[in-house]
């Protein structure tokens, strides 16, 4: 399943990235804690947060992310939008807590496709 | 060595010959809106060499790791990154407060960060856990009020 599918179905509102939405999503972690998602989180994830600084950038870079969406209409900072165009990361934004958010992903992604 | 006299810091290390890749990137302490830049490098350089996905997986982490330590707790370093045939080698050094308690800093959920750097969602206290988990030679050493050197090896299979 690819972030446009998922975006669609869940009404999150594309805030970079928008070039990269056919992005193919094999998984999903959700977390706060920078050294945690650097740890446990894996390539081709989507990567749920409420982190807007710029730092998400560089750790969805590093684990080569899907993407990432932020949670409970949390909106990236100015130079967080700057950097994820450059290193063409889709951040997006859901109006749903962390728990919601989740757990609709996780029935999405265990549905045959 | 000339950009580690730099930093007013000596340390013992091995040169290792026959090496494929070597070069020193420069890390700028309380700087987080580069953090994470030269890791960033460091990774694709490693990709460019084709090295197997679950090595380059571990040096992400641990220079990744030791990057945000540097700007979180130094006022400056250097990562010197060596490549040969078997191993990935980091060097990191910088001058800064030290560690004063090793064995305290590396249990899981110990972190002096402060409050401006726990609201960016760093100071979990896991960061030298999960590079030592990473790794396979993990030496970390310290003089407080000097500096800290981590030397870091991961082994090519
Ligand atoms: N280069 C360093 N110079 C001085 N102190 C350091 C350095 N690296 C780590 N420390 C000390 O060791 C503690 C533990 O470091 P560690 O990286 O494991 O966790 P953290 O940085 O606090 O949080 P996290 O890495 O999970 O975001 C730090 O809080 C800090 O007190
Ligand atoms: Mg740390």
């Amino acid at each position: 399943m690819n972030i446009e599918t998922i975006a669609k179905e869940l009404n999150l509102k594309v805030r970079s990235g928008s070039d990269r939405l056919k992005n193919n999503v094999t998984g999903g972690y959700t977390g706060d804690l920078l050294s945690d998602v650097m740890a446990n989180s894996h390539e081709g994830d989507i990567w749920i947060t409420r982190q807007v600084h710029q730092n998400i950038v560089a750790i969805a870079t590093l684990k080569e992310h899907a993407g990432i969406i932020l949670v409970n209409s949390c909106e990236p900072a100015p130079d967080t939008l700057e950097k994820a165009n450059q290193e063409k990361i889709p951040i997006m934004v859901s109006s749903l807590p962390a728990f919601e958010l989740t757990g609709r992903i996780y029935n999405l992604l265990s549905k045959k496709d | 060595m000339a950009v580690w006299n730099k930093l007013k810091i000596t340390v013992q290390t091995t040169e290792t010959e026959n090496y494929l890749y070597k070069n020193s990137f420069d890390v700028e302490g309380g700087n987080f809106n580069n953090a994470g830049s030269v890791s960033t490098n460091i990774k694709s350089i490693l990709k460019n060499m084709g090295l197997p996905n679950n090595i380059i997986r571990k040096a992400a982490i641990s220079c990744y790791e030791s990057e945000i330590n540097i700007v979180s707790y130094a006022r400056q370093g250097v990562i010197n990154l060596t490549v040969t045939p078997k191993t990935v080698e980091f060097d990191i050094i910088d001058e800064g407060p030290g560690i004063p308690d090793i064995e305290l800093a590396m249990e899981q959920g110990y972190s002096t960060a402060d409050r401006q750097i726990r609201e960016m969602g760093f100071g979990a206290g896991m960061g030298l856990y999960n590079i030592k988990s990473s790794s396979d030679i993990f030496n970390l050493s310290s003089e407080v009020d000097k500096g800290t050197f981590l030397k870091i090896i991961i082994n090519i299979p």
